[in-house]
């Protein structure tokens, strides 16, 4: 299993180990897409997150790591408010996308989720829509219905995507007659339709035979020209291999956060060092 | 095999009696799950028997014949109770449907509790009690009876029953549709009207057609309600026939010509119920094809 191979084996030579960190005047001159200070989240009276400040930079791909339950998953989707939907849940801190607040009082769920799209972890297409409908659900939904305009978005999003040559022929028949791994593409596809600022990913491959994963990291790297996208997995090879950056998530808290190669290579935290060379977790 | 096997071989006649006692077991099961179908042919048996012999064009075209004389038939009671059941649904379908939607999407965990009781309580009611209490609030104000007052007897049943299927068959629509729906930036309710309930639609219409089969044949809410016809209806303010009432009234008649029409009448909803049944069953199998 590659999951068990230290990634620092697969990771090239390229930073001098031992070396120290050059990181800091990279980040002052990117355009920062999330500015995340103090964060924390509670579920009940269980604290998920403890005191996050993390700034993610827009048309890059950042990557969240760490062991199972470590709260990546909240955290990815504490930035569109999805967390919303458990019940009991509560926050504190500020969560800023290019400089508004999130979290707003005045600010709508909904029309954040039309900024901060996001992929699943399985696989959802709705059952009872056609490939087409399923791309373009999102803009009918909210009101755009005109055809030229919907015909061409729909070829564009699933190009983007990289299905639009194996569905161009059948795209009325039922999104869920694709396969497992066209069927996450097909997710890519309709949350891209609605044009998002952000799309985050949460563990989008785990489900996916190694030729699929493949064919939607391809995907991710070709999306940050556009976007910017935070995806979460438990499969650091896949962290360093389509990420600019990474976070390291330990027990609801943010441990390290640098550039992938730093944090494979060079990590400043031992608990980091230690997952990934893949002694814990 | 090994010597610590052999120690558990049972004995070639304890082998025996366990294929004995296994044997006498399935036949005993086999006796039982006879006996509980064997009412639904014992019931066509007689419906048919008795039954068949006055069923004829006439008794689905004409109206019943005055006492004494012959022939005759069931029409208006026929077409009163599809009024009836169609009038119970417009009072039904959407308060029930609406009430799971509540129960599924949008209830707290109390608050659901709670309603779901109540409707448990609902459904359990007597069918005679319905009745009562329709009388009290649409017959005795407007003193008279009337179609209105049937339907909404009927109609009241019907409302718990849906509420209940429609929440069951929701709730098993996979949160991550939702989710979906809403990392798309789209609105809850467009979610719950165009994703969720489209995709349980089958289940939701089965529920209906259950809960019309359920209550097609209830006598007693329309005893003081409806009351029976024995011409047409013409307005819903006033009484209207209903097969039931009128196997009802046939059956416990002194006329032997009554007897087999009441016969007939009762072959004739059995029928109906049969077949919504039946369409409910083909519904629910291209339901699980598809999934």
């Amino acid at each position: 299993m590659a999951d068990v191979v230290p990634a620092k084996i697969l990771v090239p030579q390229a930073v001098p180990a031992g070396g120290a960190p050059a990181h800091a005047p990279a980040m002052a001159e990117e355009t920062i897409a999330f500015e995340v200070k103090n964060f924390s989240l509670w579920y009940g009276a269980r604290q998920a997150l403890h005191d996050i400040t993390i700034r993610i930079p827009a048309k890059k791909v950042t990557a969240i790591i760490g062991p199972s339950g470590c709260g990546k998953s909240t955290f990815i989707r504490a930035l569109n408010r999805m967390h919303e939907l458990t019940p009991g849940t509560r926050i504190a801190g500020d969560v800023r996308l290019f400089g508004e607040d999130v979290y707003g009082s005045s600010v709508e769920p909904t029309v954040v989720r039309r900024r901060v799209g996001m992929v699943f972890q399985k696989s959802n297409p709705f059952p009872t829509m056609s490939i087409a409908e399923n791309v373009l659900v999102g803009l009918r939904l909210n009101g755009l219905t005109q055809k030229s305009f919907l015909r061409q978005r729909l070829e564009e999003s699933l190009r983007m995507a990289a299905l639009w040559d194996e569905v161009k022929d059948t795209l009325g028949r039922p999104g869920i007659s694709l396969s497992g791994g066209q069927q996450q593409r097909l997710c890519i596809a309709r949350a891209l339709a609605v044009k998002p600022e952000i799309i985050l990913m949460d563990e989008p491959c785990s489900a996916l035979d190694p030729i699929a994963t493949a064919k939607v990291e391809e995907l991710i790297h070709s999306l940050k020209v556009n976007y910017t996208v935070v995806i979460v997995t438990h499969n650091m090879q896949q962290a360093a291999r389509c990420s600019d950056k990474t976070a390291f998530f330990y027990m609801g808290k943010l441990i390290e956060y640098d550039e992938t190669r730093t944090i494979f290579m060079n990590p400043a935290n031992p608990q980091t060092e230690a997952y990934v060379s893949g002694r814990f977790g | 095999m090994t010597a610590a096997t052999d120690t558990f071989e049972p004995s070639r006649a304890h082998q025996t009696w366990r294929r004995w006692k296994s044997r006498g077991m399935s036949v005993l099961l086999g006796v039982c799950a006879v006996a509980v179908i064997s009412p639904l042919f014992l019931v066509l048996y007689f419906l048919v028997s008795k039954g068949a012999s006055a069923l004829d064009w006439n008794f689905f075209t004409q109206l019943p014949k005055p006492t004494g004389e012959l022939g005759g038939g069931m029409a208006n009671a026929i077409v009163g109770t599809l009024m009836l059941l169609g009038m119970a649904a417009v009072v039904g379908v959407p308060i029930g449907v609406m009430g799971g939607v509540y129960l599924a999407e949008y209830g707290s965990d109390r608050a659901n509790y709670w309603i779901r009781f109540a409707a448990d309580v609902l459904n359990g009611i007597p069918s005679i009690v319905w009745g009562v209490v329709v009388w009290a609030l649409l017959v005795v104000p407007f003193k008279t009876f009337s179609a209105y007052a049937g339907g909404a007897a009927l109609g009241f049943m019907m409302i718990p029953l849906i509420m209940r299927t429609t929440e069951e068959v929701l709730v098993l629509v996979p949160q991550s549709y939702r989710e979906a729906g809403l990392a798309l930036g789209i609105a809850r309710w467009k979610i719950i009207t165009v994703i969720v309930i489209k995709t349980a639609l089958k289940g939701i219409i089965t529920g209906i057609l259950i809960a019309t089969a359920r209550i097609a044949g209830e006598t007693a809410p329309l005893l003081f309600t409806a009351l029976g016809n024995n011409f047409w209806n013409h307005n819903l303010s006033e009484p209207i026939a209903a097969l039931p009432l009128q196997i009802y009234n046939y059956a416990i008649s002194p006329y032997d010509d009554w007897h087999r029409q009441a016969w007939a009448g009762a072959l004739v909803l059995m029928g109906m119920i049969l077949t919504l049944n039946i369409i409910v069953r083909v519904i629910s199998r291209g339901h699980n094809k598809s999934n």
